[in-house]
């Protein structure tokens, strides 16, 4: 039993003292090889670094509850574009002509319902058809795709409202406002997965879903629900960066659904559904966000981040079945 | 609803629904433009097919082996970029076995990390597809590969040629095709893999060796990728890094198009040729309509979930999931 709960502890720490040798090892190998002077664990590097992992990281904790729940969602960068240029064009729309920069909660507001849309789309093809969520995703994300490109073409929608990009580069005791809504996200989904009756029923589902239908929980709404949640947080990921980009450009977003697998399979959820944690999540998009800007730093270009980040992947997965198997072996042939 | 499943014409509709959907939708479409089923016309969607469909023999049997390569499209760019650097290098005739060489390397890793080492294969490839990217990158150093020479080098043939007015990749995909059909529907090997793919443990115990098995499938994917590559880097004599960026998707729908489950130990090649072609006329056709470009995406996302939406109806016996 002790080492039971010792082995749970050192996985879910696992992911923390990664982050730990990443930030000794850029810190070291800074010393030889930076380009720049500062030091890499500097506060302004730390602080933008928190920011920087932001929108991956807000639409990770929903794929978080998607994964726990069995299911995948492929359609999220294509959401996130959408969002954004539901955010930036519908500013100049006529019906809000003339009311200055009281436009703005409605430009959110549209977005996050657009968002939530695509989402709620999904939730109910996969409920009702029975399609697997990796098919409806995979096509919808073609599909959504497709809906940002007949919007203006090849052409990038832009919008710069100086309202919006002061109120995104704002610092709230030292953090930026992305980080700050980076946070709230996380706190708000992990008390939903702790507390609440459809946080437990999303675990028991991605466990054992003939299980949890015996148990009579209504399998079809639990997960409309986390598609649903996935869209907003695809859309408000998109809020807040484009609120101070002020430009789509109609390729954007495209293999984030890579990078937020990645990050939370990082985390330590399982694709089988059953297991993963919020805060796992959390320590994944930092880790990623971490790896992206040390190797930058000590002057490795974006090929060897991508080389990097893939191995990684490979190696977590590979160590997490070697501690997942050990004692009960299955069939080796 | 109890007739539905009893049904022969429902039967049929879900044995041989793709095949229809396919007619169907070409008789719709001739109608509806004459230029459509010109053999000019057919030709050049067979053509611009060809790199996907010779890929998507090779996913074929990766799915029915109960796995998945996302890598393809970043191992495309790859044996692209290879072929392209490698041919003012060495010359073609070493370049091309060179990178064949050197994408069945990366194959035979990522068959050994799912078929030995029993890696989940979405994660893999996942890794895979950014692991080769950067790859890539660092062997290009990021810039455009280009062929010094373009019009001084027989090694356009494989994009550009024509053998009796048949163009060279339309000749490789059948080629491809009829090979790997084969190997699939005649061959012990390809029992194997419907076996694996289908019941992996009763596999286990008939005594198929399911590792070997997924490692050959992933061979198989990337020789068919080497092709694919062949074929882009001689059409163009030039490439990006990022030629293949996003092939695997669209592969995967076509795969899944032509009615293989994702779940494994379903599926042909000449559905997935079916599901290929459909894509490709799909697009040919909604352009000549004189419908913008992105408009098949769209179109493409609602074929895609009603052809298994139906496929699943119809073994489930009712349309709609209860719970």
């Amino acid at each position: 039993m002790k080492s039971e709960q010792s082995k749970k502890l050192l996985k879910s720490g696992a992911i923390w003292l990664f982050i730990l040798v990443e930030l000794v090892f850029f810190s070291v190998a800074g010393e030889y090889f930076a380009l720049s002077d500062k030091a890499f664990m500097d506060v302004d590097n730390m602080l933008l670094l928190l920011k920087q992992s932001a929108p991956i990281g807000i639409i990770a904790v929903g794929m978080t509850l998607i994964m726990v729940n069995g299911n995948i969602d492929l359609s999220v960068g294509a959401i996130f574009a959408i969002a954004g240029i539901v955010l930036l064009d519908s500013m100049s729309w006529p019906i809000f002509a003339g009311m200055g920069d009281g436009v703005i909660p409605f430009a959110w507001g549209l977005a996050l319902l657009t968002g939530a849309t695509l989402g709620a789309i999904n939730g109910l093809i996969v409920w009702k058809t029975g399609v697997d969520a990796f098919i409806v995703t995979l096509g919808s994300m073609l599909g959504y795709r497709g809906l940002v490109f007949m919007f203006n073409g090849e052409n990038p929608t832009s919008n710069l409202n100086w309202t919006l990009v002061d109120f995104a580069e704002a610092q709230f005791l030292g953090l930026h406002t992305a980080t700050w809504f980076f946070l709230a996200v996380v706190a708000v989904v992990w008390w939903l997965t702790r507390y609440t009756i459809h946080g437990r029923n999303a675990y028991a589902i991605g466990d054992n879903r003939d299980a949890a239908v015996n148990a009579g929980i209504r399998v079809g709404p639990h997960m409309l629900i986390n598609f649903v949640l996935i869209g907003v947080l695809a859309a408000l990921s998109a809020v807040v960066f484009y609120s101070e980009s002020g430009s789509v450009n109609p390729n954007d977003g495209q293999l984030y659904e890579l990078w937020v697998i990645t990050a939370v399979v990082l985390g330590g959820t399982k694709l089988t559904g059953g297991a993963g944690s919020i805060i796992g999540t959390l320590g994944g998009v930092l880790a990623i966000q971490l790896l992206r800007k040390g190797l930058g730093y000590i002057g490795a270009d974006t090929s060897t981040v991508n080389l990097v980040i893939g191995l990684i992947l490979i190696v977590v997965l590979f160590i997490d079945r070697q501690l997942n198997t050990k004692g009960k072996e299955a069939l080796n042939v | 609803m109890a007739g539905f499943a009893n049904n022969e014409f429902v039967k049929l509709l879900g044995k041989q629904g793709i095949l229809i959907a396919f007619v169907l939708f070409m008789v719709v479409f001739t109608i509806a433009d004459t230029k459509f089923i010109s053999v000019d016309n057919v030709l050049s969607v067979v053509r611009s097919s060809a790199i996907l469909g010779v890929m998507a023999i090779g996913v074929t049997f990766v799915v029915i082996s109960g796995n998945l390569d996302l890598s393809v499209g970043s191992m495309m760019s790859f044996s692209t970029i290879v072929v392209l650097d490698l041919h003012d290098k060495l010359g073609p005739l070493m370049a091309i076995p060179l990178m064949f060489l050197m994408t069945l390397a990366l194959g035979a890793f990522i068959g050994f990390l799912v078929g030995y080492l029993k890696l989940n294969s979405l994660i893999v490839t996942l890794g895979m597809l950014s692991a080769i990217h950067g790859l890539t990158l660092t062997y290009s150093g990021g810039k455009n590969m280009d062929i010094a020479d373009k019009s001084g080098t027989w090694f356009s043939v494989f994009g550009q040629g024509d053998v009796i007015g048949i163009p060279v990749p339309i000749i490789l995909f059948g080629l491809l095709a009829a090979l790997f059909g084969i190997l699939l529907s005649k061959t012990p090997f390809g029992r194997k893999v419907y076996a694996v793919g289908g019941n992996p443990t009763a596999a286990t115990f008939s005594g198929v060796p399911r590792a070997r098995t997924v490692f050959l499938c992933y061979l198989i994917s990337a020789f068919c990728v080497a092709t694919a590559g062949l074929i882009q880097a001689s059409r163009s004599l030039g490439s990006q890094n990022t030629v293949g960026q996003g092939l695997e998707l669209e592969v995967l729908a076509a795969v899944i198009l032509g009615g293989a489950s994702l779940l494994g130990g379903s599926g042909t090649v000449f559905k997935t040729l079916i599901g290929v072609l459909m894509l490709g006329f799909i697009q040919n056709g909604l352009l000549l309509m004189g419908l913008p470009f992105y408009v098949q995406f769209v179109i493409t996302w609602g074929i895609i979930i009603l052809a298994v939406w139906l496929d699943i109806a119809i073994k489930r016996g009712r349309f709609f999931v209860s719970a």
